[in-house]
């Protein structure tokens, strides 16, 4: 076999020599660094792909104004009532299903060599997982915003104003950061990216549906009553519905970031266990 | 450069052992690699390559056996040989839905670079590995060579005392592997050591001062380039006359001056072992001084097929995949 052997003239030697000889070794990123540099990461994606915001906005924004115009008369007598009661229940949801989109992601990364790289790296080891799910965050953030401004275009009025609505926003996106360390587990056990979505809205789906986000648990049967008032997703609903009324109860968040900090600390280090076996 | 005693070892492996599940991957490799010196590891698909390296770069743990990288146990000191080596691996290791640069950058932040020092590094690198036009464009969209060398610039964001290249041409065109052969050559000699695992033994023999040959997890052989090809016995001038009724007499003429002649199918084709240019070269003008008209000829080292035939018997098969990453 003929091999070329022409010079390759933008492979410069001397250039690469001069790269090799330039640079010191810094000293190691700190934790929160990495992290925040992986968030970066995943910021970059959603700029090159803003498309994948899509997804995790439109299913929210049909579910607000399907309820509200099709059950807000019959459930609340009037679709006005109905959304001031769904609306900071649909931001939850909304925020919600877009957690399992971080299991999502990290599955995505796992199939690439990508992964190898960033293994190797002499950095913090949860901090790509944490970074991913900052990164996260802003879409979490972007989700709610939608779900917000149609809100009130169609007519929400928060007694408490911006403070109310951004303090129910923010309480959300906490307890969504923890919910996703669940999905960033599925993420790095399931073998496709379509696995981990299928297996993650067969969880979330019922979970958010046997909430109060739609309707009042009063009406339901004993059982279900009871499993409703102790779902976690209720507990953040009441509590963002408070927050958005000024008339939060305090240990309804209480609970809410109890429930956040205690799924971070049995995922994440189970997370950052796999992510680094796998 | 930061390359301490020359003789100093950079790698050194001790009876690694790796299964996954019924499939013993490796086998108890045994590895003692130079400071400063290219070392190739030479096998077939699934001979054990890729979890060698992998061991080595702290990204598996060992089931039996130890391994020291620049003085440091792989596991229990994870951490420092992680800061002073890089890995590129089989697949290309970069980020595909970002652009050139933004890679060379994550990676530079991710290593402790500030902001802007990790820009310019990113420029520099871009540039130095003739893949500056397309520093904006996403790398989903490079081409192979183009891939591999932003590959290999991501490795050497800071430059790494040692560098684990995993099949750096496999799939790659003649050009872009003499580019990628042209900065392993450039790595070398500025001082990093590197381990280059390769299908191709014409790759190892370019570029690599020892080699061992591995298969079925075990090293099988070692050596220089040099010691390996002799032992392996030799490669084979092939000619191809204009003239197939001249071949008895090409025949005879080769038989005389190199011994052993094999006809080929081809009816102006014949083929005979030799590893000497020189002696060829001599046969050659024998066969123009016996009025044989050659149309071309070459003369071919010994494929790994041949070096797998003579070191074990039997050809290099491929094995299934040595191990499920998903």
């Amino acid at each position: 076999m003929s091999v070329e052997t022409t010079p390759t003239p933008e492979i410069r030697d001397a250039a690469i020599q001069k790269a090799l000889a330039s640079t010191p070794r810094p000293p190691r990123a700190s934790a929160l660094d990495a992290a925040l540099t992986f968030g970066w990461r995943g910021m970059l994606k959603v700029k090159h792909v803003p498309e994948q915001l899509l997804d995790v906005t439109i299913t929210p924004v049909m579910f607000v104004l399907m309820f509200t115009y099709l059950f807000g008369g019959a459930i609340a007598g009037s679709t006005g009532d109905y959304l001031d009661y769904i609306l900071p229940g649909i931001l939850v949801m909304s925020v919600l299903f877009t957690t399992v989109y971080s299991g999502i992601a990290i599955n995505t990364d796992l199939t690439k060599g990508v992964v190898d790289r960033f293994r190797s790296l002499p950095i913090w080891r949860p901090a790509p997982l944490v970074g991913s799910l900052l990164g996260d965050s802003v879409r979490y953030v972007v989700a709610g915003t939608v779900i917000v401004v149609l809100g009130l275009i169609l007519g929400f009025r928060p007694e408490a104003g911006v403070g109310g609505v951004v303090a129910a926003m923010a309480l959300t996106v906490v307890f969504a950061f923890g919910l996703s360390w669940i999905f960033t587990t599925l993420g790095l056990l399931m073998r496709s990216p379509n696995a981990v979505m299928n297996a993650g809205f067969m969880g979330i789906f019922p979970l958010t549906f046997l909430s109060n986000v739609f309707v009042e648990p009063e009406t339901l049967p004993a059982g279900l009553e009871w499993f409703v008032n102790v779902n976690p997703i209720s507990i953040l609903a009441d509590a963002s519905r408070g927050l958005m009324e000024g008339n939060a109860d305090a240990s309804d968040i209480t609970i809410v970031l109890a429930v956040a900090a205690a799924l971070t600390a049995v995922f994440m280090p189970l997370t950052t266990r796999l992510y680094r076996t796998r | 450069m930061t390359s301490p005693k020359p003789q100093a070892l950079a790698i050194e492996a001790e009876g690694l052992v790796k299964s996954f599940g019924e499939t013993k991957a490796v086998d108890g490799v045994d590895l003692s690699v130079r400071g400063g010196s290219v070392y190739g590891v030479l096998g077939p698909n699934g001979a054990g390559k890729t979890t060698t390296i992998r061991m080595l770069a702290t990204l598996l743990r060992p089931d039996a056996g130890s391994a020291r990288v620049l003085g440091h146990d792989v596991v229990e000191e994870g951490d420092a040989v992680r800061a002073a080596v890089s890995l590129t691996g089989q697949m290309a290791s970069v980020d595909e839905d970002l652009t050139g640069r933004e890679n060379l950058v994550l990676l530079g932040r991710l290593l402790g670079l500030k902001r802007g020092a990790a820009k310019e590094r990113a420029t520099e690198l871009l540039e130095a590995f003739g893949i500056a036009e397309a520093a904006a464009r996403l790398v989903k969209n490079y081409s192979g060579g183009m891939r591999r060398r932003l590959d290999i610039a991501a490795s050497l964001v800071v430059t790494p005392q040692l560098l684990f290249l995993d099949e750096p041409t496999t799939g790659l065109d003649p050009r872009s592997r003499n580019q990628v052969w042209d900065i392993i050559r450039a790595l070398s000699s500025s001082g990093t050591t590197i381990l280059l695992c390769t299908q191709y033994l014409e790759e190892a023999d370019q570029l690599a001062d020892g080699i061992a040959v591995i298969d079925h997890g075990r090293v099988i052989a070692e050596g220089t380039p040099g010691q390996l090809k002799a032992s392996v016995g030799s490669g084979a001038l092939h000619v191809r006359l204009l003239d197939p009724d001249q071949r008895p007499e090409a025949e005879q003429l080769l038989l005389r001056n190199l011994g052993g002649v094999k006809l080929e199918p081809d009816p102006a084709a014949l083929s005979v072992g030799c590893a000497d240019g020189n002696k060829a070269a001599e046969a050659l003008a024998e066969l123009a001084r016996g009025g044989v008209q050659v149309a071309d000829f070459s003369l071919g080292q010994p494929s790994l097929d041949e070096v797998f035939l003579a070191l074990t018997g039997h050809p290099a098969e491929e094995e299934e995949k040595e191990e499920q990453p998903a």
